[in-house]
């Protein structure tokens, strides 16, 4: 008798740990994203089904840049005053790790391959790669002052750091391990992309207010995409985060304190839109469906959710304080 | 002064073997070779290569001589930097004057801009000047101008600055007024070969007072020291309160009797003088002090008659940088100064981290050491400066002051940041601070 209720006492526990584990880790279909909240020391999961958060994750201190391992198991978390990058299970929303960034690491980008993250230390001006099996720095590459945004090219050969107060974008042979191309562009560039086919790379400069689209061959800004909005003074247009539409045809550019997401047709240039989104908007995720991007709203602490094919914000959700980066995962 | 080559310890901790990330930059030999040589001797793995190594560059040397003898030399821009020593006479002993107080500004910013001319074949230097009070700044700017120097920055009286600009003319030479707040300068008294990178006294008041209306904190108890540049700030606080509509109810004028700032007597007298000052004031919002020199404005706190705030040149400051100012990743600047000269950086060091930036990044974008290109280029449409301030600082074409945020601070955070919301203007709403274009009495030439 004892040993059965004690099996059935067993049994319970372990369906309690099954039920709660399943919540975390939902049905097939269900992705997840996951924000920084820079001031709230804390990242919040977003169910993309519900468009609401279920989890709110307590983190080391300031997080920022955020990336996630290949096979969407791990996430990578900058903590800028921890110095440091926690490495956390995605199932089970722990701390499994740590990686060495160096001091106030603040974007980081992990390489196509899944081996590598790519991290810029803007106190020793090196953009430094990590071998995540290994959790060992590889390679560092003395950048310009401020380094800051990081970008990898779609097959792996090029990685792009951007430095703040040099105005560059640092194009290193990630082969050869040496930087092959320094290219200025307006002042603060924050944030890199590929675009789709890797023919462009698109540099937001914050200062600046321009998107400068580079050719990654030639070496050359071949074009500035500047931004206007009426009533708004140029200097609150403060170009960040960039993410492409999955089938590449239009391009997003989060616009900081003009509180926008200005659409791009990629291949013209040309602003198409001006999406209102919340406040101080900084980072821009694409779910796996290319359905819905996600913007991260600072000083609102909110998300908000864009209907891709309509170019509609449908909703904002409530997340933690300061909300900074943004990635999401297949589950 | 040593020629500052940021990243050399970088170079040597990789080592040539290991990385050879330096030949990816388009760098001269000239400057490149040190760094390889160096190299060589940290890296143990290198010994083997060392003579093929040595050959292989001696041949590429030979090649660039030949092929682009203008990538032999990188392009120097050597910078005069020439500051008067402040008072040590400070009501706080947290506000004395660093030994290296403005000339570490300007180091950073050459740093920040060799640590760019690294990619850009561009290498910046320093010449300073620290002048101890009633010397003549006129001596060493010969010197450096027969030196080939062509960038002055300049932390100095209004007089001297006047003159310095004037005797550095014919030789075509830029001058950066990063200290000076003196509206004169701007106005009346402008030079067409002069940059203001601080903020005047009229832009510091307009910020202050934007703020002080937001708040509708708009009857102000005005305090003005005796000396002649607390009247020249009153009159810019006189002038903010018509512009904004706030009312000064009383101006009461506080002698500087003389004497010193320490004592060992404790805060005795001091608690009783300051109440007794400031009683039967008509009704006031705000005491705004006037106290360039640091006679009274820093014993007002706490000490009123009257439970107010203190603002101006206590309390609440309008300035343009504090050692405690965060935002928009200034925290990163901070620790970059902290950590090379261990102490916070001040509006003097970053006036001067500013200035040198300013030379910086139009090298940068002129590739050029001359001065006309350099002054054009900080001129054009598409000049900004990114500073930590929220925004890209710009130059007003009509008087060559540097537009720029004002941040309000109480020394422990910027409390707020001017201009302030609903402050509009047809151009640019940092053109709510000072004199704007049509109120201009600068004819600059």
């Amino acid at each position: 008798m004892q040993t059965s209720m004690k099996r059935v006492a067993h049994c319970t526990g372990a369906l309690a740990i099954m039920a709660s584990l399943g919540a975390l880790s939902d049905p097939v279909h269900a992705a997840t994203a996951y924000i920084t909240n820079e001031k709230g020391n804390s990242i919040s999961v977003i169910d993309l089904d519900k468009l609401e958060v279920t989890h709110t994750v307590k983190t080391g201190q300031r997080p920022r840049g955020i990336s996630l391992s290949k096979d969407d198991a791990l996430m990578f978390v900058a903590l800028g005053d921890d110095d440091t990058i926690a490495v956390i299970d995605t199932k089970t929303l722990k701390e499994v790790g740590e990686l060495p960034s160096g001091p106030d690491p603040e974007q980081l980008r992990v390489s196509r391959d899944g081996k590598y993250v790519f991290v810029a230390n803007e106190n020793d001006a090196l953009l430094t790669a990590i071998d995540i099996a290994t959790r060992k720095v590889v390679s560092e590459f003395p950048v310009g002052v401020e380094p800051e945004g990081v970008a990898v090219s779609p097959d792996d050969s090029i990685v792009v750091n951007t430095s703040e107060t040099t105005s560059m974008a640092h194009l290193i042979d990630w082969r050869n391990k040496k930087i092959v191309a320094n290219i200025l562009v307006d002042p603060r560039p924050r944030y890199a992309e590929y675009n789709k086919d890797g023919s462009e790379l698109w540099v937001t400069s914050e200062v600046g207010g321009t998107v400068s689209v580079i050719d990654p061959i030639g070496h050359v800004v071949k074009q500035k995409i500047a931004f206007e909005v009426p009533g708004l003074a140029k200097e609150q247009i403060q170009p960040v985060g960039i993410r492409f539409s999955a089938d590449g045809k239009l391009a997003f550019v989060a616009t900081g304190p003009a509180n926008r997401v200005a659409v791009i047709d990629a291949a013209t240039k040309q602003v198409l839109k001006y999406l209102l989104v919340g406040q101080r908007v900084w980072q821009l995720e694409l779910t796996p469906d290319g359905k819905y991007l996600l913007s991260t709203n600072g000083v609102s602490n909110d998300v908000s959710v864009i209907d891709v094919p309509a170019l509609k914000v449908i909703k904002s959700i409530p997340v933690g304080s300061f909300p900074w980066g943004v990635a999401i995962s297949k589950q | 002064m040593p020629l500052a080559t940021p990243g050399l310890g970088h170079d040597a901790k990789a080592g040539l073997c290991k990385g050879l990330d330096e030949k990816g930059l388009p760098r001269g030999m000239s400057t490149f070779q040190p760094k390889l040589n160096r190299s060589f001797h940290v890296s143990p793995g290198c010994h083997s290569w060392q003579a093929l190594c040595a050959l292989f560059i001696a041949a590429l040397a030979l090649l660039a001589a030949v092929v682009q003898p203008a990538d032999a030399d990188p392009l120097a821009v050597k910078v005069g930097v020439i500051h008067l020593a402040h008072s040590r006479e400070t009501i706080s002993i947290l506000d004395i004057p660093p030994a290296d107080g403005f000339i570490a500004g300007a180091r950073m910013a050459m740093d920040d801009n060799n640590t760019t001319g690294r990619f850009l074949d561009q290498s910046f230097s320093i010449v300073d000047a620290k002048l101890a009070p009633g010397e003549d700044p006129i001596a060493p700017l010969k010197e450096m101008l027969a030196d080939g120097v062509r960038f002055f920055i300049v932390d100095l009286a209004p007089a001297e600055v006047l003159a310095v600009a004037d005797a550095a003319r014919p030789s075509g030479a830029l001058v950066f007024n990063a200290g000076a707040p003196d509206d004169r300068l701007r106005e009346e008294d402008c030079r067409a070969n002069v940059i203001h990178v601080g903020p005047s006294r009229s832009m510091l008041a307009d910020g202050l007072a934007e703020y002080l209306i937001w708040k509708q904190w708009r009857r102000w108890f005005l305090v003005v020291g005796s000396h002649p540049e607390d009247q020249l700030l009153a009159e810019a606080y006189r002038r903010s309160a018509k512009k904004f509509g706030a009312k000064i109810v009383e101006e009461r004028v506080y002698q500087d009797t003389g004497g010193g700032r320490r004592s060992d007597s404790g805060s005795v007298q001091v608690q009783r003088q300051m109440p007794v000052f400031t009683q039967n004031a008509p009704n006031y919002d705000v005491l705004l002090a006037a106290d360039e020199n640091e006679v009274f404005a820093g014993y007002l706190p706490y000490r009123t008659w009257d439970p107010r705030p203190v603002v101006g040149s206590a309390g609440l400051r309008p300035v343009s940088w504090d050692p405690s100012h965060e935002f928009w990743g200034a925290v990163q600047l901070q620790s970059r100064f902290q950590r090379l000269f261990k102490r916070g950086m001040n509006a003097r060091d970053n006036q001067a981290w500013v200035a040198m930036r300013l030379i910086g990044d139009a090298a940068a974008h002129t590739k050029s050491a001359d001065p006309k290109a350099i002054h054009d280029d900080l001129l054009s449409p598409g000049f900004a400066l990114g500073a930590f301030k929220g925004q890209g600082l710009t130059v007003r074409d009509w008087n060559q002051q540097l537009r720029q945020p004002i941040l309000l601070t109480d020394g422990r955070g910027t409390v707020s940041v001017s201009p302030q919301e609903g402050f509009l203007h047809q151009t640019s709403t940092l053109d709510t601070l000072g004199f704007d274009r049509p109120e201009t009495k600068c004819k600059l030439q």
